[in-house]
């Protein structure tokens, strides 16, 4: 293996350590946040979201990484976001989790994950198609919101972490 | 505020945290000896497993598709970190005991009963739709969840969005409104 390898597994090691860890792995958990019953992984999601935003924009703003935003093609956001939760509720697992859901034993992820290397090998084939029509409705670039409101990142985080710790504070008063 | 679950596990207010810390380290890691500034994402590993597979019986195939050829079909540094996401969890769970096999998870059995054949149908015809959208929308709850979310991308608040909302209406579809 390469370095480049080497450094992909190990920081994958601790993502999946962590995973396993906030118990955002399995089934329950995920459904049970599309249910609206329990919202482990949603507390667990935007924590790392409040750490992750200030450091990398930190870095960014300190020219030590660059963003990389995926690009704001609607009819692709938009229909794929939506087909995607749908497909994530029956499933019960994501892209990620289901690998992680496999390495503690719930070896239904399998099948999770079977589908979903069918999904992409159909979704290759399929790729002109898309290519040809849902992409091509409109497209925004590869934009952050910052530049779309024409508001500083530096109002926005303050805003961001307000809501989500006020989120947060509403999940345990009710006991999600 | 407890730190840990009953079950031995961490807050996942912690647990996140501690993860967001990993996602600051690995930008500036794959800055650093990738020189591109990588993000964490599992989806598109997806692909490069179906294109390897797919190899194996014709290559020609692969070759000549035009999605295989712009992802590129190699073992690359998002492919062993989803490699990774497998064994930290085997580690994770082995230690603190909560490793456990799972046929059928319980409230799927409550809902749909015991059949581990309507389980891993599915899981396969979930696991089909949600690969194909979320390489359609370009991510997944960790590309564009995680990652874009932190980056304040405008397509990933988007799609964070369309998730969540769209599988709240099929979760709610499938298991019915039942007062647990």
């Amino acid at each position: 293996m390469n370095t480049t390898q080497w450094l992909g597994l190990v920081t994958g090691v601790l993502f999946g350590f962590l995973l396993q860890k906030g118990r955002v792995l399995r089934f329950e958990k995920q459904v049970g946040a599309l249910l609206l019953k329990d919202m482990t992984i949603v507390k667990f999601m935007f924590s790392a979201i409040l750490v992750g935003m200030v450091g990398i924009t930190l870095l960014t703003d300190a020219g030590i990484v660059t963003l990389s935003h995926k690009t704001m093609n609607v009819g692709a956001v938009l229909l794929g976001g939506a087909l995607f939760g749908v497909g994530w509720a029956i499933m019960g697992f994501c892209p990620g989790t289901s690998v992680g859901a496999l390495g503690e034993g719930r070896w239904h992820a399998l099948f999770a994950i079977a589908g979903m290397v069918a999904g992409a090998a159909l979704y290759a084939e399929l790729y002109p198609f898309f290519d040809s029509t849902v992409m091509t409705w409109k497209d925004f670039g590869k934009i952050g919101l910052p530049e779309a409101l024409g508001v500083s990142q530096w109002v926005i985080i303050p805003l961001f972490w307000a809501a989500t710790i006020s989120l947060f504070f509403w999940f345990e008063k009710k006991g999600l | 505020m407890k730190w840990k679950t009953e079950d031995g596990g961490w807050s996942p207010y912690l647990a996140g945290a501690l993860l967001g810390l990993l996602a600051i380290v690995s930008v500036v890691a794959t800055t650093q000896w990738l020189g591109k500034t990588s993000y964490l994402g599992a989806s598109t590993t997806f692909v490069r497993a179906a294109g390897l597979l797919e190899q194996a019986v014709s290559s020609d195939h692969v070759a000549a598709n035009e999605y295989f050829t712009k992802t590129k079909i190699v073992v690359d540094w998002q492919f062993m970190l989803v490699t990774g996401i497998f064994l930290g969890a085997l580690i994770s769970s082995a230690t603190d005991r909560s490793l456990k096999l799972e046929s059928v998870p319980p409230i799927w059995k409550d809902r749909f009963g015991p059949s581990i054949g309507k389980r891993v149908a599915g899981a396969f015809l979930g696991g089909i739709i949600a690969m194909v959208s979320a390489r359609m929308a370009d991510g997944c709850p960790s590309g564009h969840g995680l990652s874009g979310v932190m980056q304040l991308s405008v397509s990933s608040l988007v799609a964070v969005a369309m998730f969540f909302i769209f599988g709240a209406v099929v979760a709610a579809l499938m298991y019915g409104r039942r007062s647990s």
